[in-house]
């Protein structure tokens, strides 16, 4: 259990353009990190150079309390899940497991004594004598996760461990890696471009974009108040409608896109600059007007997709240039064309800087959607 | 009725009719240039034969009887196993030393990977030229070299003790090439996060070399030795040019004693039984790898 600390951490290839540029953060011991964003991003990039198979051009990188920029993977204590598993093809999956140990020297009996412990807690015990090639996807994920434990390290990393297998056991085996990441103790670090991965998985996440951090912290708090509109539409499915806004300083009426009016409450306008500003509403905050409601809280917008999801219905509207999304519990039998009331909350819209892309406003109520446990006790 | 089933069998062959139009071009070849000769080479065997190559009289297995009491045809074959022992193994070895080395990423690596590969380039002939004039005792860069270091000099093609070894060193550089490259081409196939996850294990690079390089690398080490195995027991171009046979026989490896006793003596009938002795070597060899090599390979 150590933690890791990234020290304004950057990364470049051709030393103009940094791949990773001056990272801070601190992942603590014991703690599920995932680093989260989208292709290309320099997430895998940042996870080799923790690993030590990257080079890192500048800042420090601390685990524990040992600065490891210069170490060799093998002094900075870790084990790795590669995407693609990196299993030996011409070892059984006993020999792939007890591996790192047999290079350690640990003696036979202690090796077999806990490759037989690791196969058992992950399910792989008749298959210990199988090559690689005579396993099915998700048991290969398996041994690359047992080789990782099986070292022992007080830190994991995992590159896309899950990529490579179908949704029904990435499901299965989110969970697993979670209850085996708390069984151990282990600090995890976890990259992922799937953010429903993130989500379920992490104490914390980290959104990672360009080669830098958009936002860390927990999931429910970067979905309730994400820090731009990038991390606003990259996490939650589907993602959080943007649109332009103005507001008229006397009034502090908000005019979204030129077609809503919203009225801000006038402590609040005081905070709100007089500039260029972005709105951003998750989709299950556009609520179905009620037809008792005062006619000037109405929108009327005209449905150009529905999308029936069982328990939910997502439609679709244009507003302005942007496609704008309502995410409805039941199922809603509507037409494409049909004109329908909506209504907007104005405690649940994010303001974001227009320039900047900077959150300016949280939104106060995350919606009726917050329940406590004590409610069921 | 029988008009019906033969139009029904021209129907149902339609594909074998199409699959032997396809392979009828590569089988003419086949047929011309290797299994008529092999089948005539067999035939003849058990003949003498006049001037012009004509099977005159059967003989039976008289051809293999005399060739195997005969003790020139004993040493041809003696020199042949030397040849190979000699060539095979260190080819080998020095072909994976150097396609080790060319495989880390290093800048300009490329360059070194078309040096090491040039030899492949060069044919037989005109390199065995090459290696005569190094060879040579008086103006070659060998002697020229020993005699600076103050080494006494060697007669490299004209002292039977060291003809066989001249022939095999440059045989053994003639060979590294293509060897070199085929090694190359299969480390390259090796996925890279294998190693990855061993150095975060902390193998280090001897330890990687021998429990990941080699075993992953086995399936084509084992077509390399195959390969090489068969070319060494044919070599042929280097000998005419290098030592034509001699001196005292020490160089006269199988196929050139073939070509001698076929086209320098007019004796096909005992050269094409040593051609069919030589067939039935090689095929030996290869059918004992296969059987004892193939286990230790891993495909994947």
């Amino acid at each position: 259990m150590k933690k890791v600390e990234l020290i304004d951490l950057s990364k470049s290839y051709d030393k103009q353009v940094d791949v990773i540029s001056n990272m801070n953060v601190t992942i603590e011991p014991g703690e599920f990190f995932v680093l989260v964003g989208p292709s290309g991003c320099g997430k895998s990039t940042l996870l080799r150079m923790i690993a030590g198979l990257e080079d890192i051009t500048s800042g420090t990188l601390k685990i524990g309390d040992v600065v490891v920029n210069n170490l060799p993977p093998s002094k900075r204590d870790l084990s790795m899940v590669f995407q693609n598993y990196a299993l030996y093809p011409h070892l059984t999956v006993h020999q792939n497991i007890t591996f790192g140990l047999s290079v350690k020297k640990v003696k036979k009996e202690l090796r077999n004594l806990r490759s037989s412990e690791v196969a058992e807690m992950l399910g792989l015990t008749e298959f210990l004598h199988r090559k690689p090639r005579e396993l099915s996807g998700g048991q290969r994920q398996r041994v690359a996760l047992a080789r990782a434990i099986v070292s022992e390290a007080p830190i994991c990393l995992m590159d896309e461990p899950l990529s490579n297998l179908d949704a029904k056991l990435r499901a299965q085996m989110r969970s697993e890696i979670r209850r085996i990441q708390r069984q151990l103790g282990i600090t995890m670090i976890y990259v992922t471009h799937d953010q429903v991965e993130a989500m379920t998985m992490g104490d914390r996440i980290m959104i990672v974009h360009e080669g830098k951090i958009q936002q860390v912290g927990k999931p429910i708090d970067i979905y309730n108040c994400p820090a731009n509109p990038f991390v606003a539409t990259f996490i939650g499915a589907p993602p959080m409608n943007l649109g332009s806004l103005s507001m008229e300083p006397n009034t502090a009426r908000l005019k979204i896109e030129d077609h809503f009016i919203l009225q801000l409450p006038i402590e609040e306008a005081m905070k709100v600059p007089n500039k260029n500003l972005m709105i951003g509403i998750r989709p299950e905050h556009i609520k179905p007007a009620t037809i008792d409601m005062p006619e000037n809280e109405k929108f009327h917008v005209e449905v150009t997709n529905v999308e029936i999801l069982g328990n939910e219905t997502v439609f679709s509207f244009q507003l302005g240039n942007n496609e704008w999304k309502a995410k409805w519990n039941g199922q809603w039998h509507i037409e494409n064309g049909d004109s329908i009331p909506i209504c907007l909350s104005v405690g649940s819209i994010c303001i974001f800087d227009g320039e900047t892309g900077e959150l300016i406003r949280k939104p106060s109520e995350v919606g009726s959607f917050v329940i406590q446990k004590e409610v069921l006790l | 009725m029988s008009g019906l089933s033969i139009q029904e069998l021209w129907r149902r062959t339609l594909n074998v009719r199409t699959a032997s139009l396809y392979l009828f071009p590569s089988i003419l070849l086949f047929i011309v240039f290797v299994f008529y000769p092999m089948f005539r080479t067999i035939y003849l065997s058990f003949y003498l034969t006049d001037q012009n190559g004509n099977a005159a009289i059967h003989v039976g297995l008289e051809n293999y009887a005399y060739l195997l009491a005969s003790s020139e045809f004993l040493n041809s074959m003696k020199a042949t196993a030397l040849f190979v022992l000699y060539t095979v193994p260190i080819g080998i070895l020095i072909a994976l030393f150097f396609a080790l080395l060319a495989n880390e990423k290093l800048r300009g690596i490329g360059f070194y990977r078309t040096m090491y590969s040039s030899t492949m380039g060069i044919s037989v002939a005109a390199s065995s030229v090459i290696w005569l004039f190094l060879f040579h005792p008086s103006i070659g860069v060998f002697n020229r070299v020993l005699l600076t270091i103050g080494m006494p000099q060697i007669q490299w093609l004209l002292d039977p003790q060291w003809a066989l070894v001249s022939v095999s060193i440059s045989t053994i550089w003639m060979n590294t090439g293509f060897s070199f490259l085929i090694l190359l081409g299969g480390l390259q196939n090796i996925d890279q996060h294998l190693y990855e996850s061993a150095r975060i294990d902390g193998a280090k690079y001897f330890y990687r070399l021998r429990r990941i390089t080699i075993p992953m690398l086995s399936p084509t080490l084992f077509f390399i030795i195959t390969i090489s195995l068969i070319n060494a027991f044919q070599s042929f171009g280097q000998i005419d040019i290098l030592t034509k046979g001699g001196p005292t026989q020490s160089t006269n490896l199988i196929v050139y004693s073939i070509y001698r006793e076929a086209f320098i003596n007019y004796q096909f009938g005992t050269a094409s039984a040593q051609a069919v002795i030589l067939f039935i070597i090689i095929l030996i060899v290869t059918i004992l790898q296969f059987k004892l090599g193939e286990r230790k390979v891993h495909y994947q």
